[in-house]
């Protein structure tokens, strides 16, 4: 079994408030443009969070940092205002977010701060994200690699086949979570692949170790990772809301990807804030 | 050639520790028995399973190892062929996709097993550099580039075994991103890369014998195309041929025939190809080849 050093600690409450803050930020660039796949972004918006604020350690050596993959890649926008708090990115970055002469898009680039690896085509992110825990596991360095999938791009086949050689390599530093809102762009995914559920005895099978969260509870997803066995890949199964902290957004497919309206937009922020 | 490619690889992961193979379930050809005895961390076979065979390597060269993915051309290229657009080309990492075995060297597997357009495909690809050695000793020369190199993904075109070798006494050396002639002539210019190229010596010692001065190249890095130097050959020969193991779209035939319309070349310009098509046929490679319309007596009927 590799030696997993443990990570940094999570304050629940702050972890509640960055939430908050992230969704009004991703409330206000909406604003900005016709579409930022809101509904994706606010579903993983405490998984991201706990793992840039809670378990990415920032003490490690650049070649041996810790790293994240944002496999659902259309979900980013989370991940540019973490980064931009963080103050990796720029406020100026985000207020071209879709817009000629910025850098960012509706999926994140490699090459960009902060991001580890080109996503949006889904089924890419576990199979890269295993090839950099290989390699750490391979040079001994300790590194940890997170990565977010959502719930429809685990039926690509690609998925399960790094699934299948993620166990098969001995990898124990890859930590993958399931955004799992139950909904993809023709409805729900339980409807469309009951066969997907109950999802983490098919990873256990594949030889993860597998827990199911509720993915909106800052505290279970990152006790899920700290208190894991470490002898094996981890996979998080995180129950989640579609549209997640605003009442008309919340399981309704359209919110996937537009933008609110000025009214709707208005009614959104009070509810995120009254959520304070 | 495969195994002088392994013989290579192994050579270099001796002395560099951040080079990695990827195979596919494949049978590790000659020198990859030791690669995968001596560094089996660095030798990884994921099985029946071609897309996170692409994917991992994307992974191992974002954490600065140089990874080349191993198995059957049509395997490597075709069916993770997403994977290579977007994991290798699109993040431009320096990840070598070898198509082991490609055109339609399996001639008896048939169809499923063949690469007609591969040179094609990766070539569309932005950031894709295509490598197609034409003999065991400049497959030892592009491994080692691909091995060293840094500027982006790769795709390094092989045969299989059993070619000969044909640039011993060749008038250039090997350069990347550089035509090759392997003879130097005046009259008759043959373009060719991979291991077709032998059919083009043989072609170019049958014009010999026939009185004219005879140039033979060996277009070895196909993108980024020495496009000064063919039109360079255009200029300088009176008749121009191209003899490639591809579609006649996409490949080496069409770049010769873009830079003779771009640079007004007057030469006569014959291309000789696989045809478009599915040929159906179980027998020798030759005699694929040759149903597709390429031998040496059909190639001078066509040029006599």
């Amino acid at each position: 079994m590799d030696t997993i050093e443990r990570p940094n600690t999570l304050d629940t409450d702050a972890a509640r408030e960055r939430a908050r803050r992230y969704r009004h930020r991703i409330l206000e660039i909406s604003q900005q443009v016709q579409a930022l796949h809101i509904g994706s972004a606010f579903s993983c918006t405490e998984i991201v969070d706990v793992i840039f604020n809670g378990l990415i350690r920032t003490d490690r050596p650049k070649d041996a940092r810790d790293r994240f993959v944002m496999s659902k890649g259309h979900g980013c926008m989370i991940q540019y205002v973490i980064l931009e708090e963080m103050g990796v990115l720029t406020r100026k970055d985000l207020d071209l977010y879709c817009q000629a002469g910025g850098m960012l898009g509706c999926h994140p680039d490699y090459g960009t701060p902060g991001i580890e690896a080109s996503t949006g085509s889904l089924g890419h992110g576990l199979s890269m994200a295993l090839g950099m825990a290989y390699a750490g596991k391979v040079q001994g360095d300790g590194s940890l690699v997170y990565c977010v999938l959502s719930d429809g791009e685990v039926q690509e086949g690609s998925t399960w086949e790094a699934t299948m050689m993620a166990s098969s390599l001995g990898v124990s530093n890859l930590i993958a979570f399931i955004d799992n809102n139950d909904f993809q762009s023709l409805g729900r995914t339980s409807e469309t692949h009951p066969s997907f559920y109950p999802v983490i005895g098919k990873f256990e099978a594949f030889g993860w170790e597998a827990v199911e969260v509720n993915g909106h509870d800052p505290r279970a997803i990152y006790e899920a990772v700290v208190t894991r066995k470490g002898d094996k890949p981890l996979l998080v199964n995180c129950r989640t809301t579609k549209g997640k902290g605003v009442s008309y957004m919340e399981n309704v497919p359209i919110w996937h990807y537009r933008s609110p309206s000025p009214e709707e937009y208005a009614q959104a922020l009070s509810e995120i804030e009254a959520s304070a | 050639m495969r195994n002088t490619f392994s013989e290579t690889l192994y050579e270099c992961a001796k002395v560099d520790p951040s080079i990695y193979i990827v195979v596919a379930d494949i049978s590790p050809a000659g020198s990859m028995m030791n690669f995968r005895e001596e560094y089996p961390d660095r030798f990884i076979n994921v099985g029946v399973a071609e897309q996170v065979m692409i994917g991992m390597c994307a992974g191992l060269a974002l954490k600065g190892c140089r990874p080349f993915a191993y198995t059957i051309a049509t395997f490597t290229l075709y069916r993770p062929f997403e994977m290579v657009r977007d994991d290798l080309c699109y993040q431009n990492l320096p990840v070598t996709v070898v198509g082991m075995g490609s055109g339609i060297v399996y001639s008896t597997l048939g169809g499923t097993h063949h690469t007609m357009e591969d040179v094609a495909i990766a070539s569309a690809l932005p950031n894709m550099q295509v490598i197609a050695p034409c003999d065991p000793l400049e497959a030892v020369e592009a491994t080692r580039y691909c091995a060293t190199q840094d500027k982006g993904p790769v795709y390094l075109k092989l045969g299989k075994a059993g070619e000969p070798r044909i640039t011993e006494n060749a008038v250039d050396p090997f350069e990347i991103g550089k035509l090759r002639y392997l003879k130097k002539g005046s009259d008759v210019c043959i373009l060719s890369y991979g291991p077709i190229t032998n059919m083009g010596l043989e072609v170019a010692d049958a014009l010999e014998a026939d009185g004219q001065s005879v140039s033979l190249i060996s277009a070895h890095t196909i993108k980024p195309l020495d496009v000064e130097g063919v039109a360079k050959a255009l200029r300088d020969h009176k008749r121009v041929i191209v003899i490639e193991e591809n579609v006649p779209h996409g490949g080496l035939s069409s770049r010769v025939k873009e830079i003779a319309l771009d640079t007004k070349a007057s030469c006569d310009l014959k291309t000789f190809n696989l045809k478009d098509e599915f040929i159906h046929f179980y027998g020798s490679y030759d005699g694929l080849l040759d149903a597709h319309g390429l031998s040496v007596p059909k190639i001078l009927d066509a040029l006599r």
